[in-house]
């Protein structure tokens, strides 16, 4: 594979994709979850199929704004959320309402959540401030181990993958919640993973070589590790798309843009980081061969 | 040579085997009972079912007033939440003012709220509305029958007694008040003066509902007004659902992992998806002696770090590979392999050690249980997949099985 030659096609396909995302992004809008705007989640078991005019009706008594969605296998499952957070008394009253309109035999809704909205400015600070951290510590880390250039190039492959990521966000309308940051964390990590074992590669090749072909290095480093690069991403997909079939809303909405994030990671860490590697690399050459020249 | 490996072999999958064995089904050995691993490991309401709340004390209280204030709130929460008779309740402070309950297995959730964020403010009032004495002044509160009708029967502390004695004697042929919670429960007439300190509420209710009356009673009222700032609750139904769900889930992910590895990488594969089962056990026995708390989320991340632990497999045999296209031999080969993947397996581990780390630090309730088993993954699949495959690898070649398309070169 000459991946480094052809980096001008990996490069555009990465902003094509992005691209869409921010569009999407900005046509549906960002959709957060109620652990981090504050506000109320009732799911409750209607066991009939009902419209939606009659759930409006039901609960404009209590929040205008509030959206519905009809959920599980028979759309039975009417969920609600609002932005004003209910307490467990007025959840109660609002259940009850269903209950009796509905003759119900439950004495409580399936879930029910609420988060004030002291709570979720604290979870959505949080969970900024986790992110950021993560990947301070992640760049040190690199860092010492690396030369600052491989550092760049990850950090750049991490910020691609992390895009990639949120694009898949909009465009399935996937709420940003608490688990938003551990789908986020994990593909971190996993990225930079990916990125390192291709950059240890790399490392190592260097020594044996005498004239400064980075590209011919960075090439034989991919090649060398790319059947590694594929296998993890096949078991690690395989597992989590799994769970993305068999699993439940919640874990579904965790398992999509984590396969996203392993396809992006696997394909950053051979199409995006080592050719960025390579390009700061010659660069740094040039400038350190002109300012020879010009010394000369 | 050859058949001391064999043997060593055959013991290792025999302990493997054996342990596998217990963690399904659990072992019984004279007194000693190890509990399968199903029943060893703590579930999430997630997954469980039940309802926690958070809520906060509204005060301006500070320092060791404020303690006080919580420790006395978190106390009456207790001895409310003993009276449900629920199994492993948790209550405790969470930061400054704010008390997280968690209630699992709780069946009507709504109900369980209710009684535990009652005020159970008890008074007895004089016809002008005067207090006579209140909940503190109750040293028994239970519930009873009289003529067949349930009442709940308070018994009164001596200044408690005193001064009822006093209101019953000067208000005889009048109505006192009953109050709970700013509601009038019960208006009886005083027929007569009572002063052996023991009194009865006649609320019209139900048995349940005297007995549940009674013990809000007993547990005392709340010393600040609280209000929920954060609250779930789920059905049990739905939990379990959820976990039966994933556990297929890991199962199916799990065994196309193994196939995947087997034939792939055949004899090392084998090797890795041996490593790959003692990597499962040991994630779960660490989680279950660690006392942790698996969650939704938490088992996410135990079938995620499934397909990454044999990462760590395929960057050393994708490196044995190599080694023997250059002409190597098996033993030489392992050797080499094993040398120069170890960095690289390293360096890619601690960063995803950092990330695990951050979450645990920052994250809260489910967050937190991925964050532990993500971290307990990491470390161990260090162990199985260097050290468990290492050590497998060599019995093979011990075992004279050398052909190196065995090894998939």
């Amino acid at each position: 594979m000459k991946i480094i030659e052809k980096r001008k096609i990996s490069f555009a396909i990465s902003l094509i994709i992005i691209a869409i995302g921010l569009v999407m992004t900005m046509i549906n809008g960002i959709n957060l979850g109620i652990d981090f705007t504050g506000g109320t989640l009732l799911e409750i078991d209607l066991h009939q199929a009902v419209e939606v005019v009659e759930v409006r009706e039901i609960i404009d008594q209590y929040d205008k704004s509030a959206s519905i969605n009809f959920i599980g296998e028979e759309r039975e499952l009417v969920q609600i959320r609002t932005t004003s957070d209910f307490n467990s008394e007025d959840r109660a009253e609002i259940f009850t309402k269903f209950k009796e309109k509905y003759e119900l035999p439950e004495n409580q809704p399936e879930r029910s959540q609420q988060f004030g909205p002291s709570i979720g400015k604290e979870i959505r600070n949080k969970a900024l401030l986790s992110i950021l951290i993560a990947a301070v510590g992640m760049l040190i880390y690199i860092s010492y181990r690396f030369e600052f250039r491989f550092g760049l190039a990850a950090v750049i492959a991490l910020i691609h993958d992390v895009s990639i990521v949120l694009s898949v966000y909009a465009i399935f309308r996937i709420p940003i919640n608490g688990s938003f940051v551990a789908a986020i964390l994990t593909i971190v990590g996993y990225s930079i993973n990916d990125t390192i074992v291709v950059f240890d590669r790399i490392r190592e090749n260097l020594r044996f070589i005498k004239k400064s072909n980075y590209a011919q290095v960075a090439n034989d480093s991919v090649n060398q590790t790319v059947s590694r690069s594929i296998n993890t991403s096949v078991t690690t997909l395989v597992t989590i798309a799994a769970l993305y079939v068999l699993g439940v809303q919640q874990i579904r909405d965790f398992a999509l843009p984590l396969m996203a994030g392993v396809l992006a990671g696997t394909y950053s860490s051979i199409f995006i980081a080592s050719p960025l590697w390579v390009m700061f690399k010659e660069k740094q050459n040039k400038t350190s061969y002109k300012t020879k020249t010009e010394m000369n | 040579m050859k058949t001391k490996n064999a043997i060593i072999f055959l013991i290792v999958i025999a302990i493997i085997g054996l342990s596998m064995f217990t963690a399904l089904f659990g072992l019984q050995l004279g007194e000693y009972q190890i509990k399968p691993i199903k029943e060893a490991i703590n579930q999430g309401l997630d997954l469980q079912g039940g309802v926690y709340v958070v809520y906060e004390a509204e005060t301006d209280a500070e320092g060791s007033e404020l303690d006080q204030m919580m420790v006395q709130t978190i106390e009456v929460f207790r001895r409310r939440v003993d009276s449900m008779g629920l199994m492993e309740p948790v209550i405790r402070r969470e930061g400054e003012k704010r008390i997280r309950v968690e209630l699992p297995g709780v069946e009507n959730a709504q109900e369980a709220l209710a009684l535990i964020g009652k005020t159970a403010q008890l008074q007895f009032l004089t016809p002008e509305g005067e207090v006579i004495l209140t909940g503190s002044n109750v040293v028994k509160s239970q519930a009873g029958f009289v003529n067949n009708v349930p009442v709940v029967e308070l018994g009164f502390d001596s200044e408690g007694t005193k001064a009822f004695a006093d209101a019953t004697a000067k208000f005889i042929g009048q109505r006192i008040f009953i109050v709970l919670d700013d509601e009038v429960v019960s208006a009886p007439n005083v027929n007569s003066i009572i002063p052996n300190g023991v009194g009865q509420i006649e609320g019209g209710f139900t048995v349940e509902e005297a007995s549940r009356v009674a013990s809000l009673i007993r547990a005392g009222a709340l010393p600040v007004n609280l209000t929920e700032v954060e609250s779930s609750s789920i059905t049990a139904t739905l939990g379990i659902n959820a976990l039966a769900r994933s556990v297929q889930a890991a199962q199916i992910g799990i065994v196309l992992v193994l196939l995947f590895m087997l034939i792939y990488y055949r004899i090392p594969g084998l090797v890795a998806n041996i490593a790959l089962c003692v990597y499962i056990l040991l994630v779960l026995g660490i989680f279950a002696g660690l006392n942790a708390t698996l969650t939704l989320p938490g088992i996410a991340a135990l079938i995620l770090s499934v397909g990454m632990a044999v990462d760590a497999n395929v960057i050393i045999f994708e490196r044995i590979k190599e080694e023997l296209k250059l002409g190597k031999t098996v033993r030489s080969a392992i050797d080499a392999g094993f040398k120069s993947a170890l960095r690289a397996i390293l360096d890619s581990n601690i960063t995803t050690l950092i990330a695990g780390a951050v979450l645990y630090q920052f994250g809260t309730g489910p967050i937190r249980g991925f964050a532990i088993m993500l971290i307990v993954g990491i470390v161990v699949s260090l162990f199985t997949a260097v050290f468990v495959t290492k050590f497998l690898l060599k019995l093979f070649v011990g075992m004279n099985i050398n052909n190196n398309k065995l090894y998939g070169a």
